[in-house]
């Protein structure tokens, strides 16, 4: 998602974006929250046969993007699915491929899988009761003679109850590893997790001696860190893309709103008050894409920067998309807080990025820490 | 033709490259110009006649290495090469100590409006004095009766003869007390729209019938100047533009002004900070000095400072792509002009916050963390200076959203019927 999409990239998201107004609108977002459902298998297959989950992945292991920066296309597919807030697995199925493709050896056939559709993943890092921390686990993993024995509760796992793999985090005699943990071996034990979005479902995991094999493990120990880093980093631009898209969407329509309304016979665009609310909004929004493109680019281009900035677009997106939102509903009046209107499907969405992966507050500290270190470099 | 410096350009036949040009600099720097660490710049107060004193001298230094005024056209002084090799220069120069006080208004601002809109004289005379680093150029044109409606100004310029007679007073001229000329801004019909009776002078600041004052701000700053006008004599050479045609003027400068502001003027040579007070507060230093460290608190409260910080220069860099691909408005610059007066202000909030009571009462004797409060007395400069942060959401609002203009009683009536509220 940068500025200048180059010609390859304008058509893929005039495909992606045409696939979504056919098979995802709103109404679908509606019916599947009815039915209580999280999204459609066969739906997924067919995003991943454009391409959506093969965008991380290079050609020599099946995959392939559309302008050979995949990151960049991969942003570019959750700003478009922000739009509608669809349904479907790319956050949790992107995130675990952004690990896998960093130590493919023996999980080529997971790799394969998950870029075909045919199989999703998550990852499992969450535990109940503790913040986001990625780079600590209760979990535990313990060598045995064919392999390793995870112990352990996780939870907060996006599409959990649907996923067919687990990437799981887990303390390896001192040591954070991460394994490939299919969720139908023995001692798995999966109990759904409800959230404030409309179709997406998390899930605790449970792993009371869960046998598995010694190819599970993803790289090696020294790897580890930096694998874990990358996922992180996908998980925050994934989060950032799909709020931008979101942002779009509901500036769009309250533009529309305030225009077509009239109130003592004038449109509430000619209100000052709300123009100066407006005008805040609109530069908030601008401000959210341009660190958005600043964070894909970062990680796009593994700049040594790219941890400190998918922190601060992290945290200024998620700090002011449900201020924007909120102030959109204040704007559309009454209506704004009915079931009936669609402003609260992208409210929903967006109160839970904010929080998950790692809160505004949180992120604030860590680029507290980053520029002190920063600093220590320089002195 | 104007006297110019012989520059390498000339001196083959194949133009100079950029890379070649830069080189150049480095090597032309290196010998005479004074290396600075850029992360903590030279005090440069632009209250103090010093100052301008010394940013006159190193602009003559340029200009005689051939380094001055590179984006001016070669007739008016300046080098006439294209903005590429300006940015080449910023970041040679990046590490030498530079003029940069002369770059607004002077520059930016004045020398390319009367590039825009000026007399062949008045670009061959007032340009090229200014690139030779003799004088200095400065805007008359807010006024003590009224801020934000420039239009609304009433200075007024009257004919005797073949003269033009001004009375009235300016204020909040940036730097007025060092400069040479001034682009004033007068009324010279009453009987047409504000926008459609005024007109552009250019006032030699020497001249007789001219007062100037120092204001002095809160935190003690005397940087700003008011000037009363009274029977000041001017020539028809002093009109800049048409006569009534004055808008067309001045809006060249709030143009250029916000071009200026946004960091994107080809006409600004060197990019660094002009002085510690424009620095943003060191979140760190504070903490350390207050014994605040490791306070989770106080690390939220700046990461989140320290987040929009960043954001502010990725959101100058979005806006001016887009404006160059037609994404954004060419208006789009003012969501940078606003997006930096609220940084600004929680930025002096955060250090304010983070301070206590050392940023109130000077605890330790050596001023440190005591003028993070001094600071927060002028906090809404930032929200104010170059009109304020509501007309610039009216300007988001109706000119980028395309929302209905803001009604204005004085639109299309004659300005000596408009009321002016008590005089």
């Amino acid at each position: 998602m940068t500025d200048v999409a180059n010609p390859e990239q304008m058509l893929f998201a005039s495909t992606t974006q045409a696939f979504l107004d056919k098979e995802a609108p709103l109404t679908r977002v509606r019916d599947l929250h009815a039915a209580d459902e999280s999204y459609d298998p066969g739906w997924w297959q067919r995003a991943a046969e454009l391409g959506w989950a093969s965008l991380l992945v290079p050609e020599e292991l099946g995959g392939g993007s559309v302008s050979g920066d995949g990151v960049a296309d991969l942003a570019l597919v959750a700003e478009q699915v922000g739009r509608s807030v669809a349904p479907g697995p790319l956050h949790p199925v992107s995130v675990v491929l952004a690990g896998l493709v960093e130590a493919p050896e023996g999980h080529g056939d997971t790799i394969e899988a998950l870029v075909a559709g045919e199989l999703v993943a998550s990852w499992a890092v969450y535990e109940p009761g503790r913040p986001f921390d990625p780079t600590a686990s209760a979990t535990t993993a313990t060598q045995t003679a064919s392999g390793y024995r995870i112990d352990g509760v996780k939870d907060r796992v996006e599409a959990g109850d649907r996923a067919g793999a687990l990437l799981v985090t887990a303390n390896c005699d001192g040591t954070l590893r991460q394994f490939v943990v299919p969720a139908d071996t023995a001692g798995v034990t999966v109990t759904p997790q409800r959230s404030l979005d409309m179709v997406k479902i998390y899930a605790r995991v449970q792993f009371d001696g869960v046998e598995i094999g010694s190819d599970a493990v993803v790289g090696s120990a020294e790897q580890t860190p930096a694998i874990i880093e990358r996922q992180r980093q996908v998980a925050l631009i994934l989060q950032c893309a799909e709020l931008v898209g979101i942002l779009d969407t509901v500036l769009g329509f309250t533009t529309q709103w305030l225009t077509d309304r009239h109130s003592f016979g004038r449109p509430l665009s000619s209100y000052q008050a709300l123009k100066h609310r407006f005008a805040n909004d609109k530069m908030w929004f601008e401000a959210a894409r341009a660190t958005t493109a600043g964070a894909v680019a970062a990680v796009a281009g593994r700049s040594p920067d790219a941890p400190k900035l998918v922190s601060i677009a992290k945290a200024y997106v998620a700090e002011r998309t449900p201020v924007i939102l909120q102030d959109c509903v204040q704007l559309h009046g009454g209506i704004g807080v009915t079931w009936e209107h669609d402003l609260h499907l992208f409210l929903r969405r967006a109160a839970l990025y904010r929080a998950m992966f790692g809160s505004p507050e949180d992120h604030y500290r860590t680029v507290y820490e980053l520029s002190r270190k920063q600093e220590d470099v320089h002195a | 033709m104007t006297e110019t410096v012989t520059t390498a350009t000339e001196v083959g036949e194949m133009p100079e490259s950029v890379t070649e040009f830069a080189a150049r600099a480095r090597t032309w720097l290196a010998e005479n110009m004074t290396r600075i660490d850029p992360d903590n710049p030279p005090f440069f107060v632009r209250a103090e006649q010093s100052s301008w004193d010394r940013a006159t001298e190193m602009q003559r230094k340029l200009h005689a290495g051939g380094f001055a005024g590179i984006c001016f056209p070669r007739e008016y002084g300046g080098l006439g090469l294209d903005l590429a090799y300006q940015q080449a220069f910023d970041a040679e120069c990046r590490t030498y100590e530079m003029p940069l006080i002369l770059n607004v208004p002077s520059f930016t601002i004045c020398a390319a409006t009367i590039l825009d809109m000026g007399s062949e004289q008045q670009k061959r005379d007032r340009i090229s004095a200014a690139i030779r680093g003799e004088e200095i150029l400065c805007q008359l044109l807010s006024e003590p009766s009224g801020g934000s409606d420039l239009a609304g100004v009433i200075t007024r310029a009257d004919r005797q003869g073949d003269k033009w007679i001004i009375n009235g007073a300016k204020t909040w001229s940036t730097s007025a007390f060092a400069a040479d000329y001034g682009l004033m801004l007068a009324r010279t019909d009453w009987n047409v729209p504000k926008h459609e009776g005024l007109t552009m002078f250019l006032v030699p600041l020497n001249s007789p019938g001219i007062t100037m004052r120092r204001i002095k701000e809160v935190n003690g700053n005397e940087e700003f100047c008011e000037e009363f006008f009274d029977g000041l004599e001017l020539g028809d050479d002093a009109v800049v533009g048409e006569v009534n045609g004055g808008w067309a003027v001045a809006s060249r400068q709030l143009h250029h002004e916000r071009r200026a502001v946004g960091g994107g003027s080809e006409f600004a040579s060197g990019r660094g900070a002009e002085n510690a007070s424009e620095m943003p507060p060191d979140y760190m230093a504070i903490a350390e000095a207050t014994g605040q460290s490791d306070e989770p608190r106080v690390q939220e409260l700046a990461g989140r400072a320290l987040v929009h910080r960043e954001v502010k220069e990725q959101l100058i860099q979005h806006v001016s792509t887009s404006i160059a691909t037609g994404a954004l408005p060419p208006n789009a610059g003012t969501l940078i002009r606003l997006f930096h007066a609220d940084t600004t202000e929680l930025e002096v909030d955060t250090a304010l916050a983070i301070a206590g009571t050392a940023g109130v009462i000077d605890e330790t004797g050596d001023g440190g963390v005591f003028d993070v409060g001094v600071r927060y007395l002028s906090r809404q400069t930032g929200s104010l200076g170059g009109g304020s942060s509501e007309m610039a959401r009216n300007v988001i609002a109706e000119r980028i959203l395309g929302f209905p203009r803001e009604l204005a009683a004085d639109r299309g009536v004659p300005f000596n019927q408009v009321k002016r509220g008590r005089q």
